[in-house]
């Protein structure tokens, strides 16, 4: 159990820094749900399973939608 | 140099923050009402899920707050969206048949899904604000997949209201009834039934429509911009 939380930690923190450092802002928003969809298992394993429906279904679908429906309408590449 | 600075800054910052941190016992508990909470909730509102006891009961006054910050949120978003202007239908691009074909299949299993999320509140995790969000990425899917199908303004203004005067004429009942706000004045039953805690499941159930339906109508005007 253990293991796989550590696991998922250091996955949650390489997405972190990926979509911080991404250039390709879809490919960033894709990094950025990745660490909500995460924490919404680590959630779970924290025996919040109340906390992690919310965040899987805000954090991970909502939010990326919304950013990415933003990015529609303005550039998809940062400089 | 900049750069330098900001380092040196952020290193400050997470050094105070650690040592005020340090000094707390990690895993202890340090209040007395969360063991309240654990030990009396389910007798005192029979509702078996403690999170939902304390959101909707003890600190029901708070989720009202909540809500109402949600729908400000969706009635300033729509505010500024509609008025630029809007008019020209633009030809939409169908989807592909793949995704087409499984948003009809799955639509109506999310919203079944997200119903029970939020009737079965009181009992099993989740609720109004779980169940809403679910029930509003299905609406999401129906955006993708049936890209012409549009969900009626009127109806989704119409849950939107609809829940929340639920919400606050239940809280007046009980200001009528036992001499405070949001007071549960139904009987509440036998813990683990579908209709027990009195009046918990009727507010998380008037939440999760209100919830659903603001987010909903927040992606609505959104896409309809893009």
């Amino acid at each position: 159990m253990t293991l796989v939380v550590s696991f998922l930690v250091v996955l949650m923190l390489v997405g972190a820094v990926a979509a911080s450092i991404f250039r390709d802002l879809i490919s960033a928003i894709i990094a950025a749900a990745l660490v909500s969809l995460i924490a919404s298992i680590l959630f779970y394993f924290l025996q919040a399973p109340d906390v992690a429906m919310a965040e899987a279904a805000i954090g991970a679908a909502l939010t990326a939608a919304i950013f990415i429906i933003a990015i529609r309408r303005t550039e998809r590449f940062e400089e | 140099m900049r750069r330098t600075v900001t380092i040196l800054l952020l290193i400050i910052v997470a050094l105070g923050i650690s040592l005020s941190l340090a000094k707390i016992p990690f895993g202890t508990p340090k209040t007395t009402v969360g063991r309240h909470y654990i030990d009396e909730g389910i007798e005192e509102t029979g509702a078996t899920n403690i999170v939902t006891s304390v959101v909707v009961n003890y600190r029901g006054f708070d989720t009202l707050g909540e809500v109402t910050v949600l729908f400000i949120a969706a009635i300033g978003l729509g505010a500024v969206l509609t008025t630029s202007v809007k008019g020209e239908t633009r030809k939409i691009q169908p989807a592909s048949l793949v995704l087409y074909t499984g948003c009809r299949l799955l639509f109506p299993l999310i919203l079944v899904f997200g119903s029970y999320i939020f009737i079965h509140g009181h009992l099993t995790p989740g609720g109004g604000f779980q169940g809403g969000a679910i029930i509003a990425s299905g609406f999401l899917l129906i955006y993708l997949g049936c890209r012409e199908r549009r969900i009626s303004r009127i109806a989704s203004n119409l849950a939107e209201s609809l829940g929340g005067l639920i919400f606050v004429v239940i809280g007046l009942l009980g200001l009528v009834f036992g001499g405070y706000f949001l007071l549960n004045f139904l009987p509440k039953g036998t813990a683990n039934a579908l209709f027990s805690a009195g009046v918990i499941p009727i507010i998380y159930i008037a939440i999760g429509f209100k919830v659903g339906s603001e987010l909903a109508s927040i992606i609505d005007n959104l896409i309809e911009e893009s």
